[in-house]
């Protein structure tokens, strides 16, 4: 196979994913391949058996320096559907807190065998720091950093989207609440934009939308009823309410009364269109409950589909090392 | 250099289907199965699974299977890029399996398959149907019914084409 040159740390030389860092450089073809693969994995939980023995022996390291319940939940499992051993490894509790360095807990982990680490991270680029400094035949997942990628979670966004809309080509979508802290926002519109919707519209305060978001091809929307007109998808994002402090929102009730998603506001939409939420909801201020256990919510199957998207990109990173000697 | 030639039409392939199945039943009756339900393995086990579940008149849906996550080269191969979800709707715990594939060699895509079987359930019996037998074996797995053993060189790949119109394929490699 001919050599690639790219200067994408996240493909080999033959283009295929080594490392899944961000959505960002990552063509259409990858994108769909991941959602391809991870059709395989959906199907598990109806068996008896819900793995599959593909990564047996491997080694797979949660590398935590950030909390996070869910998605190293959602990790552990995806590894261990997939046969590999997991270690997991919340660094803010462990060595870093005694003076070892990032590279040295890396070293370390690398020499108990890990082939895969699932990072996660609160500044931006941590990942890809990480993925330039493994060692050959070592692949990294970004599970979040700082405010800068999430893919993973887009992906299974993707994925949720396909099962429910088939085709992505005639779909506007739209993503509302706190773009400018949320790296899941980013890979979202990323993401769409690359398997080629109509139309991603962000929707939120003028506090909360970064100023260079119409350069990620977006239309911007202040107003929800106006933003919601037509879309056959709403994205609801976490308003993180630490976010509060900072006077970029008013309070809790003012922004439901502005921006939480009511049955009465879903109405502009088209009448299939689904509402998505990647998790934890704060009931009553993004959304209702009445629209968050309502009949198009699809949030809880996110989760699940979270599991399947997460095998598909491991065993994808996974086999770019057969080259590699053990 | 790769270089290949029509091994065989359409229509001598439905003849060896038709002989496939005349077996088939022989074996059933010998082992006094009644109900047995059919898995393919994708592709062209699934093609030729297709025919014979219609002719032995089967009454639970045809199974899919796709082993790429069972493979035991699976970590240096890598994930097959036309890779899709098995399909089984019936419930396997119990059951009198018709097992099909185009083409047995190594014997380990057989191996994976049954690997995966035994995750839906546990079947009474697995029965082996092939389409083609060919030399090279690797792992003590034979197939119960076959259409045609075909004495091929190491160097020579036999494959199935479909779905609608089926051929065989020889490819002679290096």
């Amino acid at each position: 196979m001919a050599r690639l040159e790219h200067n994408n740390i996240q493909l080999d030389s033959e283009g295929r994913l080594r490392h899944f860092l961000t959505i960002e450089g990552l063509g259409r073809d990858l994108l769909t391949r991941i959602l391809d693969t991870a059709e395989s994995f959906a199907a598990l939980p109806g068996r008896p058996v819900k793995k599959v023995p593909a990564l047996r022996g491997r080694v797979i390291t949660n590398l935590f320096f950030e909390t996070s319940t869910r998605t190293r939940t959602t990790f552990e499992l995806a590894a261990k559907r997939l046969s590999a051993d997991v270690l997991n490894f919340n660094v803010s509790t462990s060595a870093t807190a005694k003076g070892e360095t990032l590279l040295d807990t890396l070293r370390n982990i690398e020499a108990m065998h890990s082939e895969m680490f699932i990072v996660r991270h609160s500044q931006s680029g941590a990942a890809h720091f990480i993925a330039r400094h493994a060692a050959p035949g070592v692949s990294v997942i970004n599970a979040g950093d700082g405010r800068h990628a999430h893919p993973t979670q887009a992906m299974l966004d993707m994925f949720t989207i396909r099962r429910h809309k088939g085709d992505f080509a005639p779909l506007r979508v739209a993503i509302v609440g706190d773009i400018l802290h949320s790296r899941v926002a980013r890979s979202q519109i990323l993401a769409l934009n690359t398997l080629g919707v109509t139309e991603v519209r962000v929707i939120g305060p003028r506090t909360l939308i970064p100023t260079e978001a119409r350069a990620l091809g977006v239309h911007i929307f202040h107003d929800l009823d106006e933003g919601l007109r037509d879309v056959d998808v709403v994205i609801m994002l976490r308003l993180q309410k630490e976010r509060m402090d900072g006077a970029l929102l008013p309070s809790e009730e003012e922004y439901f009364r502005l921006y939480g998603l009511t049955n009465e506001r879903l109405e502009n939409a088209k009448p299939d269109a689904i509402v998505m939420h990647p998790g934890p909801i704060n009931r009553g201020v993004e959304m209702d409950s009445e629209v968050a256990d309502g009949p198009r919510s699809v949030i809880l199957r996110q989760v699940s589909y979270g599991i399947a998207v997460r095998m598909a990109v491991m065993s994808l990173c996974i086999q770019t090392h057969a080259e590699v000697p053990a | 250099m790769k270089k290949s030639h029509i091994f065989m039409q359409h229509d001598a392939i439905v003849d060896l289907v038709d002989g496939m199945t005349h077996l088939l039943r022989h074996q059933l009756d010998d082992r006094g199965i009644t109900e047995p339900a059919m898995i393919g393995i994708h592709t062209g086990g699934a093609w030729i699974a297709r025919e014979l579940h219609d002719r032995l008149g089967c009454s639970d849906p045809l199974g899919l299977l796709d082993i790429s996550f069972y493979r035991d080269d699976f970590t240096r191969i890598g994930v097959n890029p036309q890779v899709r979800p098995s399909q089984i709707e019936f419930d396997v715990e119990g059951r009198d399996i018709i097992l099909v594939d185009d083409v047995i060699q190594s014997g380990r895509t057989i191996r994976a398959a049954m690997n995966e079987i035994f995750d839906f359930g546990r079947p009474a019996s697995i029965l082996l149907a092939t389409l083609i037998e060919r030399g090279g074996r690797q792992l003590p797995i034979q197939p119960d019914v076959v259409g045609l053993r075909v004495p091929l060189q190491p160097h020579e790949h036999i494959r199935l084409r479909g779905p609608e119109q089926l051929t065989l394929e020889i490819t002679q490699r290096g």
